[in-house]
């Protein structure tokens, strides 16, 4: 039982470079990545994009098996994704692998299928990058100061970095409460692991009651303690830990250009 | 004291074993913890076993175990002489024969009425309704609360000694052969605290096992005759609470504390008054009293 299987936007506190670097230079180049990994055209491409993936986290050590487990939970997603474009791929008159009724599996859409699928983990691995070695604060700080040029138009930079600390702060604390409340149906004689969908899903209402009392309860104390402490939004609040760009964060910014050149040239 | 002796004359087989249970969160991530190592406990059937030590000394780990909710990452834990991790195991058996009441009970209610909630245990069961109505009555009145006032109304309505209360009703419900209580009386004034240590002597009683995980002295050595002491995921020391709370410098070397008769009584003996041993405050006052006595007479 648990979640104890959970690694997506886990933080893993550590002293590398990365996890040194200004959070921005991270959302930045995360994003930046990202973008990359759509306009990578060829599975050599995606090689490459691996190679470099590895190589950021040998930089961050971190091993990239602890990355991997965080995609088990997506398994059935990325299978469905892969069938789904083996078999209706746009490919006019592909070589046909096999039928299933109407169904035609060609070799073009199974190569299609097998790509967005390296392209998906690929993805997820990158972005659990930044999470691994950013910890929920910094990343939220960064998220606010690079919203901040978008303040004047109405943005409400702070809010949105204030709910969303709050939102990453308090997930670790339900999922362990969800753990603790399912123990204690348990022990009353509750099964979460048995019968149709149905069955399943009602067996968990009596999990999910006490959940949502305690997470009402739990906000209502956190409004309190922050009003107590004089939280009125963000303006003319001033931080203790103020962003600063360093000299790795200019270097991160080259290995990016020069990962974006490479794209381009591939493309070309 | 006597109780559990009588029951370990009575029953040869612990109604509950646990040999060199160690137990790991999160293995094989950089967030590894051990919580418990070479643990081995034996609870017989018919004693008050308290286990208390400092917090996060593997007390609440340890009792997860008792029921099956945690699997040991190594050693073996046996209800009633059957394996729970043995190849087809009954767990939901043991859960039932094992009542498990976790810390802060009162945030597991979910149900629209307390009878409904009372009902979900037995109900789980696979009992009728009519012995699933007859165990709720039966445990509402285990708990002092009148089924026909409170059987109706919401669990979210009651105060939240009576919401405990509920939730232990809930438990008591599955007619366990043991209770497990984490920390019952945390968060209880005086007087619920009181009457809470009281209806669990009266469930002993009645012939159900207790253990009572705690850090409050007074309540291990009120009720208590097996004292186990846990710290840093292993049992330190185990015995009759005299033989435990005797032990003076092991406690405070891990934070705990005597019971706060046995510190009186130390404090007076200190300063002068020949006054013997006490756990409990009935024990100190009939000591004190007797030394108060003994020095009047010139003895």
């Amino acid at each position: 039982m648990g979640f104890s299987g959970l690694t997506i936007g886990q933080y893993l506190p550590g002293g590398s470079i990365l996890h040194r670097l200004d959070p921005r230079t991270k959302i930045i180049g995360v994003t930046g990545l990202v973008v990359m990994l759509f306009f990578v055209p060829s599975f050599a491409g995606l090689g490459g994009f691996a190679a470099l993936v590895l190589a950021l986290f040998a930089v961050a050590r971190i091993s990239p098996a602890y990355a991997l487990r965080g995609i088990r939970p997506l398994i059935v997603l990325l299978v469905f994704t892969a069938l789904l474009n083996t078999f209706f791929a746009p490919v006019a008159d592909g070589h046909v692998l096999f039928r299933f009724g109407p169904l035609m599996a060609t070799m073009e859409g199974l190569r299609t299928g097998l790509f967005v699928a390296a392209r998906l983990i690929l993805l997820v691995v990158v972005t659990s990058l930044m999470t691994f070695t950013t910890s929920p604060v910094e990343l939220t700080d960064g998220l606010e100061r690079l919203l901040r040029p978008f303040q004047r138009l109405g943005v409400p930079g702070h809010e949105l970095a204030m709910m969303t600390t709050i939102a990453l702060r308090f997930i670790p604390t339900l999922l362990e409460e969800t753990d603790k409340i399912m123990k204690a149906q348990m022990a009353r004689g509750a099964e979460f692991d048995r019968g149709g969908v149905l069955a399943r899903a009602r067996a968990f209402v009596p999990v999910l009651v006490p959940l949502m009392v305690s997470a009402f309860r739990r906000s209502e104390d956190l409004a309190l303690a922050m009003e107590a402490r004089c939280y009125r939004g963000g303006a003319g609040r001033t931080r203790m830990n103020e962003l600063r760009w360093q000299a790795a964060d200019v270097v991160a910014f080259l290995v990016m250009g020069a990962a974006a050149a490479a794209v381009v040239w591939v493309r070309r | 004291m006597r109780s559990w002796r009588r029951g370990a004359r009575a029953v040869a087989e612990p109604l509950l074993e646990c040999l060199e249970v160690s137990h790991t969160y999160r293995r094989g991530t950089p967030f590894e913890a051990t919580a418990l190592q070479g643990v081995t406990v034996r609870i017989v059937a018919g004693q008050i076993v308290a286990i208390i030590g400092p917090t996060g000394s593997g007390k609440s780990t340890l009792i997860q175990h008792f029921n099956g909710l945690l699997r040991p990452s190594s050693g073996v834990v046996r209800v009633n002489g059957m394996d729970l991790w043995a190849a087809g195991a009954d767990r939901r058996r043991a859960r039932q024969q094992i009542g498990l009441v976790f810390q802060f009970p009162e945030y597991q209610l979910f149900e629209e009425t307390v009878r409904r909630d009372v009902a979900y245990g037995p109900r789980n069961l696979g009992l009728d309704e009519v012995a699933v109505a007859e165990r709720v009555d039966e445990a509402l009145r285990q708990v002092g609360l009148d089924p026909h006032r409170f059987g109706e109304r919401s669990p979210f309505t009651l105060s939240g000694g009576e919401m405990r209360r509920v939730a232990l009703a809930g438990v008591l419900a599955m007619r366990p052969q043991a209770l497990v209580l984490d920390e019952p009386t945390a968060g209880l004034d005086p007087r619920a605290r009181r009457e809470l240590l009281d209806r669990i002597e009266a469930w002993h009683r009645q012939g159900i096992t207790i253990v009572l995980v705690t850090h409050n002295m007074d309540e291990a050595a009120r009720l208590a005759g097996h004292v186990i002491v846990m710290h840093e995921g292993r049992v330190v020391l185990q015995g009759a609470p005299a033989e435990v709370f005797g032990r003076e410098a092991d406690l405070r070397a891990i934070g705990l504390d005597l019971p706060l008769a046995a510190r009186l009584v130390r404090e007076l003996r200190r300063r002068g008054l020949a006054v013997g041993d006490a756990l409990t405050m009935t024990q100190a006052r009939r000591a004190i009293l007797t030394a108060l006595r003994g020095r009047d007479h010139g003895v």
